[in-house]
């Protein structure tokens, strides 16, 4: 009996919900791919910007990046790249990282670490935005 | 089963070495009977594991056997672009921050982004960067469930990595006469 007793008692039904090694389900599937059609514009049109401030003096550079049309695509881009990046780094580590608490140390910081650089990025273009 | 389900008795029992003989038999008649000769061979098993090392079976083969297609190559890329392009945005939020900090923050980014090391890892962000997108567009390809041809998926693997190379050396060109061209 004890050899074909099952180790769990749950269905296949609700294995499959969402039950994988990330625990979640395809929302983060989705705006992954959500962000990556917005961001395939938007890198081009970042990329654009940067090199048309290339070699321009702070000032020149502040001025350009705190014109409305240049900074909301700025944020966009800063906003789409953020989302976009920390369900990347979530995905490569509950791939490779096996062990329990190390895992959720490393996704813990993956939020920190997402969070502190698009809050850093996004208020900088408000503040050169809004002049203050 | 029933050959099976007596062997299975006969192991409860623990007389190991009539057990052992009758297996050995048992798989000698079932060799022609595959259902039946996989369960034998079960018990077999089971009654080496304690006994004896673990028999040597093939391994399923990893990466070190293929040869590296250039699909794999650019899956691999597309990760590790991406792992790149995570620590890089610290580069975009540092120029920002510089930017709408003042003259003097935005000298010392200056000082690192026109440095060696820096002009590398911006030349390496902006291919990571491009890289990425190309690759993503593949992504959102396949995603339409297309694209998954022998020769539709060498094309696009290609492209990607012919396209992305195209496009950085140009940028960094551009870049580099906007910049005043050699001095």
């Amino acid at each position: 009996m004890s050899d074909i007793a099952p180790k769990h008692f749950r269905t296949p039904l609700a294995r499959v919900r969402g039950r994988g090694a990330a625990k979640s389900g395809t929302e983060d599937f989705w705006l992954q791919r959500l962000t990556s059609v917005a961001g395939i514009p938007l890198t081009i049109m970042a990329i654009v910007i940067g090199m048309l401030l290339l070699g321009r003096n702070q000032a020149a550079v502040a001025q350009i990046l705190g014109s409305p049309f240049v900074a909301v695509i700025m944020l966009l881009f800063i906003i789409c790249t953020v989302i976009h990046m920390k369900i990347g780094m979530q995905e490569i580590l509950v791939d490779y990282v096996p062990e329990e608490s190390t895992k959720l140390t490393l996704l813990l910081a993956n939020t920190f670490f997402c969070w502190a650089v698009g809050l850093i990025a996004a208020y900088s273009i408000l503040k050169l935005s809004f002049g203050v | 089963m029933a050959i099976v389900r007596l062997r299975r008795n006969q192991i409860r029992s623990s007389n190991f070495a009539r057990v052992h003989l009758a297996l050995r038999h048992a798989r000698r008649l079932d060799r022609n009977d595959p259902k039946l000769g996989a369960g034998v061979e079960r018990i077999w098993m089971s009654t080496m594991a304690d006994t004896r090392a673990p028999a040597k079976r093939p391994l399923s083969p990893h990466l070190q056997i293929y040869r590296l297609p250039l699909t794999m190559l650019m899956s691999g890329c597309h990760r590790i672009s991406g792992f790149g392009l995570y620590f890089g945005t610290l580069l975009l939020a540092w120029w920002l921050l510089a930017a709408a900090s003042g003259p003097n923050a935005y000298a010392k980014f200056e000082w690192f982004s026109g440095s060696i090391l820096g002009q590398i890892i911006l030349l390496g962000y902006t291919w990571a960067l491009i890289h990425h997108m190309l690759g993503g567009v593949r992504h959102l390809i396949w995603d339409t469930g297309r694209g998954f041809g022998e020769q539709e998926r060498e094309w696009l693997a290609a492209a990607t990595l012919i396209g992305s190379i195209t496009l950085t050396v140009i940028v960094a060109l551009i870049s580099y006469l906007a910049m005043g061209g050699p001095r």
